[in-house]
């Protein structure tokens, strides 16, 4: 094959339009490449990427007999697949790329331009004595198993498993509480329509309950993931619900009658409402099924519940109360994995000026939600102060909003703007308007963002309905002497008015959070986090549902904080990129991995320590009729991290393409002053 | 004075290894941030920090680089689960053992930099390149012809 004979590299310089060329001297940096050894073409281009650009590199592949082309442009992170397709098309093998990243590493980054076109003029002879020493690479496939895990059941993962099972591939819908529907499923109304967040979401949850295509796993968590793309295994714990799945008919006699019905706080209803020790999350909940609480069921947590016994068992007449049952875990094979984790609100006690731990009538915004909801423990009433049985309480005649809490503050270190607090505080406000018209409502904003469709109209329309809104960012509110008045302490920043405003009620607009327990999803799947805290996609702008792990997609707000539409939007991209995997069944394998030279190995072992993946073993070789153990890759588990190559004291072990020999040529150009 | 003035003149040549997935990632993004740094360090992309055998730094040195740096992901956050540690266990003792030779410790550092982290990289290079110039230029491993 022409790749085999002597080096003929050809050296591509980008322009980039003016991102390089304004700053690196590219004719220099041509000059300086064509007297390299080896280059017989050195050309630059105003964009090297474009149909021309690439159509040079293909020509001159062609006509000038190259085998091995250099590209010095933009980040191998952004171009690198592009120009292996370049070559491939030419017919020569991809692996005979090599880039310089003379844009995101040089030309963006220094002024001086005379040392970044010296530097320029380095890194592309770096890539040109390194593709002296390039090899020609196989592209292996491997079969892509037909089915996705998809973890949270929020809307994100219940949209992403509809479309996923509705193209008619295998679900396993994985969620930790005991139903799907996620915060979506806590909410009253949806902005800016006004839709009720129920209605439109309540016969989603039950299609993926009933879907054939997917198996629903709620109360569980996925332990264990290895493989990779194409081919994962996952573990997941069911845990024990202590009631027979099939048997609960879902009637709730049981909670009725749980000695404690009533007495613990509902986390449904963000604790403003009670529930069982054994109960359903709310109405709706799917599956209907009854769930025992076993850190506060007297029965689990102390062994006995009354003299008699526990009473659910009693009254259960489907006999599905089962204080034996035990964990179980399920392994299941899939082909692509979809995040849909969501989000933690922000913990206002993090702003305790707000006096939320100390004020019940400071509430957050997800907690008024449970209480303007029809669903809700007052059944959709405004009131205020009610005993522990619920009852009495007044409605509030004055209510101020607060925008921004835990977001745009790097007091608590959340420097990003959460997106949905500006509307659902205004939607909220307009849902105490329909309910009590005579209300006094005042929002208190830092800037009012409604960027979205419908946004600016519907805040339009509820400062026609009477909602002031003041500039400014409240520095206290506490209460003013015995009664339940609050005062809100605040500077109305347009007029510089400094103002003590009264207030029976407070909603805090508390923003989004990465999850608290999101350290467990990145040890399982090896995910990145950006700079506030949510998970990294691939290219903020391109790919902005990929991993940098091959397989795993992210959807809904554990990417970062979204409302709905986006969220759903963002779902159905992820489904759609696990199925483009999982429709063609097949995926190409890394052909960078790592490859031993059985001569040079000593059958130490030291590679095998090292592995992470546990590819590779060792296994008898013969001789000269001397069995030695020598050092094995396994090619399916190899990822090509090279550990093992840093390990190894003959060098006997080498990844492709990052192999000694390859690296420390660059080391020697770069090494030296220019 | 004329020592003052001769260290200012004196500009290191850093040689850097970054890990494809966290760091090279970081340094993209600093520029694709326009975050002005420091032009004299040259990257080399290795696909994990764990790939970087500790030859590379002697011979980096060895070809005349003033200061190495080394960087992966944070720990936890290794693409490849924990070639990070393995980087760092041959770093502190590549370090050590190039301390005891006789090599000034402030050429040769590692960091963990995020693919989010492009600010940190370029605080990263600003203090890799201080240190190295306060080693001043390396010639300790600089091979001599021998006369026999």
């Amino acid at each position: 094959m022409v790749e085999n004979y002597r080096p003929r590299i050809g050296v591509y310089i980008c322009h980039c339009g003016i991102n390089i060329g304004s700053v690196v001297d590219v004719d220099a940096v041509v000059e300086h490449a064509s007297r390299l050894p080896g280059v017989v073409v050195s050309r630059n281009y105003s964009y090297m990427c474009s149909d021309p650009g690439q159509g040079m590199i293909k020509e001159d592949i062609e006509k000038e007999k190259l085998n091995r082309v250099i590209v010095a442009s933009c980040s191998p992170r952004m171009h690198e697949p592009t120009f292996r397709n370049t070559l491939k098309d030419a017919g020569l093998n991809p692996y005979f790329l090599e880039m310089a990243n003379i844009r995101e590493q040089c030309s963006w980054v220094h002024e001086d331009k005379e040392k970044a076109t010296e530097k320029a003029k380095k890194l592309v002879e770096a890539a040109v004595v390194k593709a002296l020493l390039l090899e020609a690479l196989e592209e292996k496939e491997v079969d892509v198993t037909p089915s996705c895990l998809i973890i949270g059941a929020g809307i994100a993962g219940i949209q992403a498993a509809l479309d996923v099972a509705d193209a008619g591939f295998k679900v396993y819908l994985v969620e930790k509480s005991p139903s799907v529907g996620g915060h979506m499923s806590q909410l009253d109304k949806t902005f800016p329509t006004l839709d009720c967040s129920a209605c439109i979401l309540t016969p989603k949850m039950v299609d993926v309950a009933n879907h054939p295509n997917i198996e629903l796993m709620t109360y569980s968590r996925v332990e264990e993931v290895e493989g990779y793309v194409g081919n994962f295994k996952a573990k997941i714990r069911k845990k024990a619900r202590y009631v027979d799945f099939d048997k609960c008919t879902g009637c709730g006699d049981c909670a009725e009658a749980c000695r404690l019905a009533g007495r613990i706080p509902s986390e449904f209803d963000e604790s403003i409402g009670n529930r069982s020790a054994v109960y359903l999350p709310f109405p709706q909940a799917v599956p209907a099924v009854y769930t025992i609480d076993p850190e506060r069921c007297l029965q689990l947590s102390k062994g006995k519940c009354g003299k008699e016994g526990p009473k659910c068992a009693e009254t259960c007449q489907a006999k599905a109360i089962d204080f034996e049952q035990q964990d179980e875990t399920v392994e299941v094979e899939i082909g692509t994995i979809i995040v849909a984790t969501g989000f933690d609100i922000f913990d206002s006690n993090r702003k305790p000026e707000y006096g939320y731990a100390d004020n019940d009538n400071v509430l957050t915004g997800l907690e008024f939600e449970r209480l303007v909801s029809a669903s809700g423990p007052t059944g959709g009433k405004i009131i205020l102060g009610r005993d522990k049985k619920g009852e009495g309480g007044y409605e509030p005649a004055k209510v101020a909003f607060i925008h921004c809490v835990g977001s745009r503050d790097e007091s608590v270190g959340n420097e990003y703007c959460s997106r949905v607090c500006c509307m659902y505080l205004a939607k909220q406000a307009h849902l105490i308007k329909d309910k009590l018209p005579d209300a006094d409502i005042t929002v208190f904003y830092m800037d009012v963002r409604a960027f979205g469709k419908g946004f600016e109209e519907f805040y339009d329309r509820v400062r026609r309905e009477g909602v002031r809104y003041i500039r400014g960012n409240p520095s206290e509110i506490y209460k003013k002497g015995e009664d339940h008045t609050l005062i809100v302490k605040v500077e109305d920043t347009l007029t510089g008015t400094p103002l003590e405003h009264e207030a029976d009620l407070v909603v805090l607009g508390v923003g989004l959070e990465p999850r608290q327990d999101i350290r467990e999803i990145i040890d399982l799947f090896k995910l990145s986090q950006s700079t506030d805290g949510f998970f990294l996609e691939a290219h903020p702008k391109l790919r902005p549902v990929d991993t940098a792990s091959d397989g795993i997609y992210l959807a809904g707000c554990c990417q970062g904080p979204k409302d709905i539409p986006d969220t759903v939007a963002q779902a159905k991209g992820a489904a759609s990129s696990a199925l483009i995997l999982i429709a063609s069944g097949k995926v190409k394998v890394e052909a960078q991995i790592s490859v031993v030279s059985t001569d040079e190995c000593r059958g130490c072992g030291f590679c095998v320590e090292v592995c992470p993946f546990g590819a590779i073993e060792l296994v008898d070789e013969n001789r000269m009729g001397n069995i030695v153990k020598v050092a094995e890759v396994n090619e399916a588990l190899c990822k090509g991290c090279g550990s093992c190559a840093a390990a190894c004291l003959s060098g006997a072990i080498q990844p492709k393409s990052f192999k000694d020999e390859q690296i420390l040529p660059q080391i020697a150009v770069l090494g030296v002053k220019a | 004075m004329s020592e003052d003035a001769k260290s200012e003149e004196f500009e290191p040549n850093i040689v850097a290894f970054l890990c494809n997935w966290c760091s090279y990632a970081g340094a993209d993004l600093a520029g694709t941030s326009r975050m002005h740094y420091l032009p004299n360090v040259r990257i080399i992309r290795v696909m994990c920090s764990g790939r970087v055998n500790p030859l590379f730094l002697v011979n980096a040195l060895q070809q005349g680089a003033d200061g190495v740096l080394i960087s992966g992901c944070h720990p936890g956050d290794c693409h490849y689960l924990e070639g990070n540690y393995y980087a760092r266990r041959r770093f502190m003792l590549m370090h050590k053992l190039l301390e005891h030779v006789g090599v000034d410790p402030g050429r040769v550092n590692m960091s963990w930099v995020s693919a989010s982290e492009g600010a940190k990289f370029g605080d990263v290079i600003e203090e890799s390149v201080t240190k190295a110039k306060e080693a001043g230029p390396m010639d300790q491993f600089r091979r001599r012809r021998i006369n026999w």
